[in-house]
């Protein structure tokens, strides 16, 4: 039997000015599951992953055709409501991005913007409730008011994920969420990531060949706009189909 | 010492020394107005009106104009410069329209200064009949200072990484949530310098104001945005060309108070920016 996919991509291409930076993806990404997509660099892996959100719309000049349905719905269509989509789609990125105000207001901005503001108890609640998942709340529980710049950066990254599920999204896109960090660091967020699934369905974009295969459910290998390969990770890591992909993770380019 | 380490030497002595040369004319300038004009300063000069055919008395009538004049000048450009940079650099998507803003904002930097003069005349004094006015005068010098605004407030935009927005949007806030609490907060620093600095062109200019709000002398103090008013760089003019036995020690004490007000405005900007660093609304 084959799950309804979370996410479903059908003949995607996207230009920028007359580059085609995808060419005709074809994907079915399953939900409560770690994907990641892999690919040497300027294959356009980042440039998907910014699709399923919309971000792409802030590049000027970009025109995509195809079809992205989440949960049933095209995210295409012109009249999709971009602040809600984005609130259901969370991102992370490859920096972490904390907003160089105190830890409480970081959190407090997502919030703030939805207008999920209801008192103060229920906004502590609920930054709590978003420090508690990502594990940081013990740690930071009376420093609320510090600076968040002042974090180790294992820990600003964290608390970018508490921003995102702050909002309660379904989804949750990660753009190389750990090439800042050391290696112990980047475990633990892996490790982080695996606790997540259970609720979320999460996309992550790595060149950490290691990290893919350690960390995701399936695995989708792209090369030059394409999508070579698509399937669970075990399959694509020991008997991928493509010998492209097997040239690859093997080392021998990229 | 080899080759290059002498080059290096003479590089850098030349750069000091030319660099001494764009400081000398601002020190000596101020050096020689302090000079020769200090000696009138006094508390009767800056709070009384002139006496007698303006040869003795003070500029208070003046001080008061191109205060008035400055205020009048930021209230109609900040909010016209900072809100069209912001759509600018914001919101237009790049096609022939916001390449003609854009164009036009640099040609209207190149305008000389008595052509806006000319413009406010016929514009807000004949046209619109607001009579020489404070209020002719402002929007004269107001549209002298857009450009200015306009372009710093757009470096200071650009200047902030296009990461604050990516996150703000990325967490689905609107563009305009965006640039109000991740952009503009970054940008205030710099904006507040384009508008000090175009304001401060604008308290000493004379061309502007010849024709749209300066009066040649007008001991009393205004009553409405549509009279005249006394302005410093104007009287300067007036009392160093167009009035006999005139004491040049007058004519030096007003220049120093033009440089003052100019000063207190800069410093102004420089307290608040550090102010504005400090406290980030949230």
């Amino acid at each position: 039997m084959e799950l309804v996919p979370k996410i479903e991509t059908v003949g995607l291409n996207l230009y920028y000015g007359d580059f085609l930076a995808l060419k005709g993806i074809n994907m079915k990404i399953p939900g409560q599951n770690i994907t990641a997509i892999v690919g040497p660099s300027g294959c356009g892996k980042s440039t998907l992953l910014r699709c399923f959100n919309r971000m792409n719309d802030l590049i000027e000049h970009t025109k995509v055709e195809g079809k992205i349905v989440i949960d049933g719905l095209n995210i295409l269509e012109p009249d999709t409501d971009l602040i809600s989509l984005r609130k259901k789609v969370g991102m992370v990125f490859q920096r972490p991005n904390v907003f160089d105000l105190s830890i409480y207001n970081n959190l407090k901005f997502g919030l703030r913007i939805h207008r999920m503001l209801d008192g103060k108890d229920e906004i502590i609640q609920s930054i709590r409730g978003g420090l508690e998942q990502v594990g940081l709340w013990q740690e930071l529980k009376d420093k609320l008011g510090n600076n968040a710049r002042t974090l180790m950066l294992e820990q600003q990254q964290r608390l970018c994920i508490a921003r995102v599920l702050i909002l309660k999204p379904d989804i949750i896109l990660l753009d190389e969420p750990c090439s800042a960090l050391d290696p112990i660091a980047t475990l633990r967020i892996e490790e982080l990531l695996q606790a997540l699934k259970q609720e979320y369905t999460l996309v992550i974009v790595t060149h950490n060949m290691q990290q893919a295969a350690r960390a995701s459910d399936y695995t989708g290998f792209m090369y030059l706009g394409e999508l070579v390969e698509f399937g669970q990770t075990n399959q694509v890591f020991t008997n991928p189909k493509q010998e492209l992909t097997e040239n690859y993770i093997s080392g021998h380019f990229g | 010492m080899n080759a290059a380490k002498l080059r290096q030497q003479i590089a850098f002595i030349v750069l000091g020394v030319v660099t001494l040369f764009v400081i000398a004319p601002i020190l000596l300038t101020i050096f020689y107005v302090t000079k020769n004009g200090i000696g009138a300063i006094s508390w009767e000069f800056i709070t009384q009106p002139p006496r007698n055919g303006m040869r003795q008395g003070g500029i208070f009538p003046a001080i008061v104009g191109t205060i008035l004049l400055v205020v009048g000048t930021m209230l109609f450009s900040l909010p016209l410069g900072v809100l069209s940079a912001i759509y600018l650099v914001e919101y237009a998507r790049d096609n022939f329209f916001t390449r003609l803003v854009k164009l036009s904002v640099v040609n209207l930097s190149g305008i000389p200064s008595i052509v806006y003069g000319l413009f406010g005349f016929t514009m807000f004094v004949l046209f619109l009949r607001l009579g020489t006015s404070i209020l002719a005068g402002s929007l004269t010098l107001a549209i002298m200072s857009l450009p200015v605004i306009i372009t710093a407030t757009k470096e200071a935009l650009e200047s902030v990484p296009v990461s604050f927005r990516e996150i703000s949007l990325s967490l689905g806030a609107t563009k305009w949530q965006t640039v109000r609490h991740c952009v503009l907060p970054y940008a205030v620093p710099g904006i507040l310098t384009g508008t000090v600095l175009s304001l401060g062109r604008a308290a000493g200019e004379t061309a502007p104001i010849l024709f749209t709000v300066a009066a040649f002398y007008l001991p009393r103090l205004p009553r409405s945005l549509f009279d005249q008013v006394m302005a410093l760089p104007y009287h300067l003019y007036v009392i160093s060309t167009q009035v006999p036995n005139m004491p040049a020690e007058l004519s030096f004490a007003t220049g120093f108070v033009l440089i003052a007000l100019v000063f207190l405005m800069n410093l102004a900007s420089i307290i608040l920016r550090a102010h504005y660093r400090k406290k980030r609304l949230w």
